[in-house]
């Protein structure tokens, strides 16, 4: 009996021959998968120094693609925002019909495949055969092949994000304060500014660094409705494969490390902020 | 302006913001998306068949079914096994695998492509070259979906009473089976949450593979991108139809989703379960 208390006691700091089995087979796969390939990226990018990417930024057209990217990123993120905050809020706090298909219907975008997704909005926005493309293009609105396109394409895509953290944050915050802000005499914006908002904006802040970085790097639904043109409506990505494709390895290599640098720094924002918050 | 609690019923502000947001939801998601299911039915049946079992197409589709599922069987186990070290191990850098897991999540897939084949391509350090082989797309895959399993079954692991596990243990289970008994049936819905998450990636990746796969029919092309070709040869027809097997795939996915999180939720396992890994999925 004394035995089996001692070992009770051991299993939380037990650390067997399958502790550490476990722990050099975590480490190995993402080192072999994730870790040394991404390290590649940078050696590549600096074998001669900073060339690369004063290249980079010293063409035209790839400055123009790294701006049109943060362009619809930005718009994406501040849309997705917005939307995001305003139906977490109607799913979390309110109720109607419909209410559980439409939170199902809202995760859609995780797992349709960006090529579908620039198709859709070609059928729909497309300016010859879409179903409101030449409604559209008639009042001089264009939505494929330009920069309205790049955006809808990346907010599809990032739709989620935003959603997924406010939704559970704003469940676990509780009604309590609202309700007292209410009784209180707060209309609803007030109670809106001023209890749910600061209550939510930690979950605010991961989705909308998390909505930047994937947007930052849509390529596939872009590819399909931006048209690619150079210097217009190509974005950042698009110019990695066409640099890596026209042989420019190192053109394609330093790009893609800026965009990498951006994605992994918003993810160790989040960390950061995670930690803390925690 | 209203007495309505904050918590139920619609007041004018929230019914007109549902109206706006539902608006911009179907102009954005809703409409696109049913497009592509009535562009793929305006053929007919026999043209969507057709189409979908052409040799190639039906190659493509079968190449990227079976890389999801296999590399998702691979994510179930592996995953795991991560979460497990993340939660329960301690050792230095530990931090640093955390931030390792969240990369593919957030790099430009046209960059992960990239990154794969300057370890895995014709210059390999390692001496392996998976370029333009059906190896790749597997590759690609493991990549792109590495994050979904670890992120699900992380934080229910953290919340996962040790109490119990210790009294297994005291009643003289071994640790495999405290484990299969004991830990593994409070993870399988996050693991089969995550599961669902990574195979609808992998059926829909494309612009990993871009750089990697070199699109060979009959060998490392995939469903996504015969849809691409086929807009850009002027199909949309066709393309609709091959992006109609994929939503349908994606709207199963998303059904299966929810009714398990649905469980998750409701099984007494903290609310933060939903978020976890799906914040960053």
């Amino acid at each position: 009996m004394v035995v089996d208390v001692a070992e009770s006691t051991l299993t939380r700091h037990h650390r067997g021959p399958l502790t550490y089995v476990l722990r050099t087979f975590a480490i190995a796969y993402l080192f072999l998968l994730v870790a040394w390939p991404v390290s590649l990226v940078v050696t590549h990018t600096f074998t001669n120094g900073l060339d690369a990417l004063h290249a980079v930024f010293g063409t035209p057209d790839l400055v123009a693609a790294l701006k049109l990217s943060a362009l619809a990123a930005v718009a994406a993120t501040v849309i997705n925002t917005v939307f995001g905050v305003s139906i977490s809020l109607l799913l979390v706090r309110t109720h109607f019909p419909g209410q559980r298909v439409l939170g199902a219907l809202l995760d859609l975008p995780l797992s349709v495949s960006p090529i579908v997704v620039g198709l859709a909005l070609v059928l729909v926005y497309g300016p010859l055969n879409g179903w409101f493309g030449p409604a559209l293009e008639a009042r001089g609105i264009h939505v494929i092949y330009a920069t309205l396109g790049i955006v809808l394409a990346t907010s599809f895509v990032s739709l989620p994000l935003v959603i997924r953290e406010v939704v559970p944050t704003l469940r676990e915050v509780g009604t309590d304060q609202e309700q007292a802000a209410r009784s209180l005499g707060a209309n609803e914006w007030q109670t809106f500014w001023r209890i749910t908002l600061p209550g939510i904006r930690w979950a605010v802040v991961y989705g909308v660094v998390l909505t930047l970085a994937r947007s930052l790097g849509e390529f596939g639904a872009v590819k399909v409705v931006s048209g690619n043109v150079s210097g217009e409506s190509r974005t950042a990505p698009l110019a990695v494969e066409e640099a890596y494709l026209n042989f420019n390895q190192e053109g394609a290599y330093a790009l893609a490390f800026v965009l990498a640098s951006v994605s992994v720094l918003c993810i160790i924002v989040v960390a950061i902020l995670r930690r803390r918050t925690a | 302006m209203t007495t309505e609690s904050s918590t139920s019923g619609l007041t004018r502000t929230s019914g007109i913001g549902l109206g706006v947001t539902l608006i911009w939801f179907s102009l954005l998601v809703l409409i696109p998306l049913t497009a592509v299911l009535i562009t793929a039915s305006e053929g007919g049946w026999a043209n969507f068949i057709s189409t979908v079992t052409n040799e190639q197409t039906a190659h493509a589709i079968r190449l990227t079914l079976t890389g999801a599922a296999v590399v998702t069987l691979l994510n179930v186990f592996s995953g795991t096994v991560i979460a497990w070290v993340l939660v329960r191990d301690q050792f230095p850098g530990k931090a640093l695998l955390e931030l390792v897991i969240d990369i593919p999540f957030a790099l430009p897939t046209i960059v992960a492509g990239l990154v794969l084949l300057s370890l895995y391509g014709i210059d390999s350090p390692l001496g392996i070259n998976v370029a333009n082989t059906e190896a790749s797309v597997y590759l690609a895959f493991l990549f792109v979906t590495l994050p979904f399993v670890v992120r699900m079954v992380q934080p229910v692991l953290e919340e996962l009473d040790l109490d119990v596990e210790e009294a297994a243990a005291s009643l003289g289970a071994s640790r495999l089976t405290t484990f299969r008994r004991v830990v593994l049936p409070s993870l399988t819905p996050a693991i089969f949450a995550g599961a669902a998450l990574s195979f609808a990636r992998g059926v829909g990746e494309y612009g990993s593979l871009v750089l990697l796969s070199g699109n060979l029919p009959f060998e490392s092309e995939v469903a996504s991108v015969r849809i691409l070709s086929a807009i850009e040869n002027d199909n949309p027809a066709g393309a609709a139809s091959v992006a109609a097997v994929l939503l349908v795939i994606s709207l199963t996915v998303i059904v299966i989703l929810d009714v398990v999180q649905r469980r998750l939720a409701s099984g007494g396992a903290p609310t933060k379960v939903t978020v976890g890994g799906g914040g960053r999925g």
